[in-house]
């Protein structure tokens, strides 16, 4: 396995009784890098994540986590990662701060400094008992756990889901900060504009496959480019261009997506047919996204 | 009906889905057994003169007293039936009204089930309402059968109705008991145990007033009253009634406290806890510790009382005998005072040990508690072998079941010691002779462990276990079933102690089971999935 894998899956499938949870799923998450793992609900990441974590047994393809067995080496391999699962739930009889002090020894240890400095960046109260945390609260306390542990990889399932908007912005800092420092993070998400916000590259999974992996570039890249344009004359040619999609033409307004490869020949022709303004526009990933599902719909 | 409870009828008929197979097997428990025992009577005894002396043993015996009650007719079947029967019967809808009520009111809750019910069309109330009308029908199912049931049997058609209505009625009573505790707490597991703790000290009051025959001290406890209806031998119908007003009383107490709360709140307030944990919490097995040690302490503290009460009582068990000179000759040909002292203290024992069981397989079950809750997958993707942390578990469950044993053989043996003058030399005997319980009751535990790690779906055998090897244990004689079949239950291997001959074999190949059989639920685990919610 590459130096520089920090998760490596190929080819892995897992069902549950009659549901395919995972059919042939392929991932790489290279080490030092912020990962998005995108999806909607019922694709496979939580499954994906616990199969990484040794707590689920895949039944065909391979999986290496840093380089060990997530089975095998689980034990090993947990010192050297953090987990912070998607539904949190804590002990309704320990406080907040008991837990997160827990988790963070059964790890091996976590930063004292840290862990006072996330509590009161969360806005975190460690002195309430277990079953009177709100979801939000549940969730802070796993990140800060995960977050103060000081580890190698971050599997993160979907942390945000129960965070108001200023607690999601102290969560975007502190990934950027653990990315800083080097650690390798692995974040699955339904929602694309923290994986916009964070990821350097994103993995799209959908029916337990991986639909697209590369950087935000590579993936708009392969998508089309929204492009206005105001021209003197409208040429007839235009609807005929190879790459051009959904061409609308209102007056002298025309509107078009158009394939990444054939931009370059596309305002080309615009150009020549007296251009007068212009707006081109990347595609979000949610277009991306939500084309990913149409096609598949359809 | 007002606002308050709109939906309740869809909540009751949601209810009787959920519980479409667990309410059936109550049921059926709860009726079969007084029935069972019916036919058994009959059938095992069909001379008067034979039954006249199955009565005869039984007032001799207080350690049967305990258990059952006093005997109110001998002569007739029904009045053994109800003797045997009515206590067992009584406890066991207790048991099904209480967790049916919590399971669905404050375990909805917990579950954030109620938040989504709540945001729906329906009334603040309707969702304790369902579950107390669900426990009522259940109720009135077993009224129905049981009376039915022991009218078919050919007994009269009064005390059917009167066994019956004093079995529902200690049903409706801890629906109510039921219905208050889940107001009261945050939690479903300390709202079952408050119901548990409730019904397990009536049973106690009753246990030692009827084994003491201190008519008194039975009738402070409404398991005590079950038996005092007298069905089929004078019966006493106002008690019946009794039994729905105490419930009515505990409904309208719940009420009032459920109109005093918020969602999901309780009225006893959460403290606050600490804000870092203390040193010594960083391996599984401190988790494991700190997670039971609370339900521990209740039940040490509680068997340290239930031994002191017995212990202080064995000493009349001699002087029950009165004047009667049947009884004092069966006595006499029984070896004495004394060995009716430790024919009382073994069949104690052998009790506790039972209810012990029933400590080490629900503390044996708590990793799969954790693990459906989500709770064991934190834990487990940390650095934590998944041996390690099911072993925390077990190791509570285990030295946990052994020190309750120490507690009640130490409190029984130190009470009757101080009647008889030797305190020390009784503690230390009597602790030997709750100790000998030690590997039956982790061979409960061990059966729970085993289904944890094959069969996790399927945990709740371990309990249906403990029941089968109950009934056999306390059935078994009086239904003369063939030997092989009482001896599956591990609790017939332990010799009866004190008093008995003391015998290596049996406790070291109960040992070795219960170590194989927990290496193998161990093993199993290692291997299989861990339950995604
Ligand atoms: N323990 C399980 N038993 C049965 N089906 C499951 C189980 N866990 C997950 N699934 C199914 O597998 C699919 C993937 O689920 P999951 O991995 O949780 O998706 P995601 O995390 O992307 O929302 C879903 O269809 C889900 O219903
Ligand atoms: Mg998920």
């Amino acid at each position: 396995m590459p130096e520089d894998s920090a998760v490596l899956v190929d080819g892995l499938t897992k069902r549950f009784g009659r549901v395919h949870a995972l059919n042939g799923l392929d991932l790489e998450v290279h080490t030092g890098e912020v990962h998005g793992f995108l999806g909607p609900n019922g694709a496979g990441k939580t499954t994906a994540l616990r199969i990484m974590l040794g707590l689920l047994h895949g039944d065909e393809g391979r999986v290496e986590v840093l380089g060990g067995h997530p089975f095998r080496d689980a034990v090993a391999l947990h010192r050297r990662l953090a987990y912070v699962p998607g539904d949190v739930t804590l002990w309704p009889t320990l406080s907040g701060g008991e837990a997160i002090d827990l988790l963070g020894r059964l790890r091996g240890g976590l930063d004292p400094r840290r862990r006072a400095e996330l509590v009161d960046r969360f806005d975190f109260d460690p002195a309430k008992k277990g079953s009177t945390y709100s979801k939000g609260n549940r969730q802070k306390a796993a990140l800060i756990a995960a977050l103060s542990s000081g580890v190698e990889l971050l599997l993160l399932d979907e942390p945000t889901a129960g965070l108001d908007p200023l607690m999601e912005a102290v969560f975007r800092e502190c990934i950027l900060e653990e990315r800083r420092a080097g650690r390798t993070i692995l974040l699955s998400s339904h929602l694309l504009a923290e994986v916009e916000a964070l990821c350097d590259r994103v993995t799209i999974i959908r029916d337990g496959r991986a639909v697209e992996s590369g950087t935000l570039a590579q993936l708009r890249h392969l998508t089309r480019t929204s492009v206005t344009a105001d021209l003197s004359s409208v040429p007839d040619s235009l609807g005929g261009l190879p790459g051009v999609h959904d061409l609308t033409v209102t007056g002298t307004r025309v509107g078009m997506e158009v394939d990444a490869e054939h931009l370059a020949a596309v305002l080309r022709v615009l150009t020549g047919a007296g251009l007068l303004g212009l707006t081109c526009q990347p595609p979000t990933l949610e277009q991306l996204f939500l084309r990913h599902y149409q096609t598949t719909a359809s | 009906m007002n606002r308050a409870m709109t939906g309740t009828g869809v909540l009751l008929l949601l209810a009787l889905r959920r519980d479409r197979v667990a309410a059936p097997f109550w049921v059926l428990a709860v009726v079969a057994l007084p029935v069972g025992t019916a036919s058994a009577i009959a059938e095992l005894y069909p001379d008067a003169s034979q039954r006249l002396a199955l009565g005869m043993t039984i007032m001799s015996n207080p350690a049967l007293r305990a258990l059952t009650g006093p005997v109110y007719d001998a002569a007739s079947v029904g009045g053994l039936t109800a003797w045997r029967a009515t206590n067992v019967a009584a406890v066991l809808a207790a048991l099904m009204s209480a967790f049916l009520v919590v399971r669905h009111t404050r375990a909805e809750e917990e579950s954030g089930r109620a938040e989504l019910i709540g945001a729906a069309p329906v009334g603040r109330y309707a969702l304790p309402t369902a579950a107390v009308l669900m426990s009522l029908l259940t109720n009135l199912v077993i009224a129905v059968l049981l009376t039915a049931g022991l009218m078919g049997q050919g007994l009269p058609v009064a005390g059917s109705l009167a066994l019956a209505g004093a079995v529902a009625g200690v049903g409706l009573v801890f629906t109510g008991v039921a219905a208050v505790a889940a107001q009261v707490t945050t939690s479903a597991r300390a709202a079952n145990s408050i119901a548990v703790s409730v019904l397990g000290v009536f049973f106690l009051v009753r246990a030692a007033g009827d084994a003491a025959a201190v008519d008194a001290v039975s009738w402070l406890s409404p398991v005590g009253w079950a038996q005092r209806v007298r069905a089929f031998a004078g019966e006493r119908w106002w008690l019946v009634a009794l039994f729905a007003v105490v419930a009515l009383v505990l409904l309208v107490g719940a009420d009032l406290l459920a109109r005093r709360r918020d969602l999901g709140g309780g009225l006893l307030a959460e403290r606050r806890g600490r804000a870092v944990a203390a040193p010594w919490l960083r391996s599984p097995l401190a988790l494991a510790w700190r997670l039971q040690r609370g339900p521990l302490a209740t039940w040490a503290v509680a068997f340290a009382a239930v031994g002191a009460v017995f212990g202080s009582l064995a000493a009349s068990v001699g002087d029950l005998v009165g004047g009667n000179e049947q009884i004092a000759a069966m006595l006499a040909r029984l070896g004495g005072a004394d060995a009716l002292i430790d024919n009382f203290f073994a069949a104690q024992f052998h009790l506790f040990a039972l209810v012990i069981g029933g400590y080490a397989v629900q503390a044996a079950l708590r990793p799969r508690a954790e693990e459906i809750a989500g709770r064991a997958e934190p834990v487990l993707a940390a650095a934590v072998p998944r041996g390690r942390w099911l072993l925390g578990h077990v190791a509570c469950s285990l030295a946990g079941s052994a020190l309750i044993l120490t507690v009640v053989g130490l409190a029984a043996g130190f009470a009757h010691g101080l009647r008889v003058g030797e305190p020390v030399r009784q503690a230390v005997r009597l602790l030997g002779a709750a100790l000998a319980q030690v590997p039956a009751v982790w061979v409960s535990a061990a059966i729970a462990v085993l289904l944890f790690g094959f069969l996790p779906r399927a945990v709740a055998a371990a309990w249906a276990f403990l029941l089968v090897f109950a009934v056999l244990d306390l059935f078994g004689q009086l239904f003369q079933l063939d030997e092989t079949v009482r001896m599956l239950s591990p609790y017939a291997h332990v010799p009866a102690l004190p008093g008995g001959e003391p015998a290596a074999g049996p406790f070291v190949w109960l040992f070795l089971v219960a170590a194989l059989v927990i290496g193998a639920g161990v093993a199993g685990f290692m291997r299989r999935d861990l339950a995604a919610d």
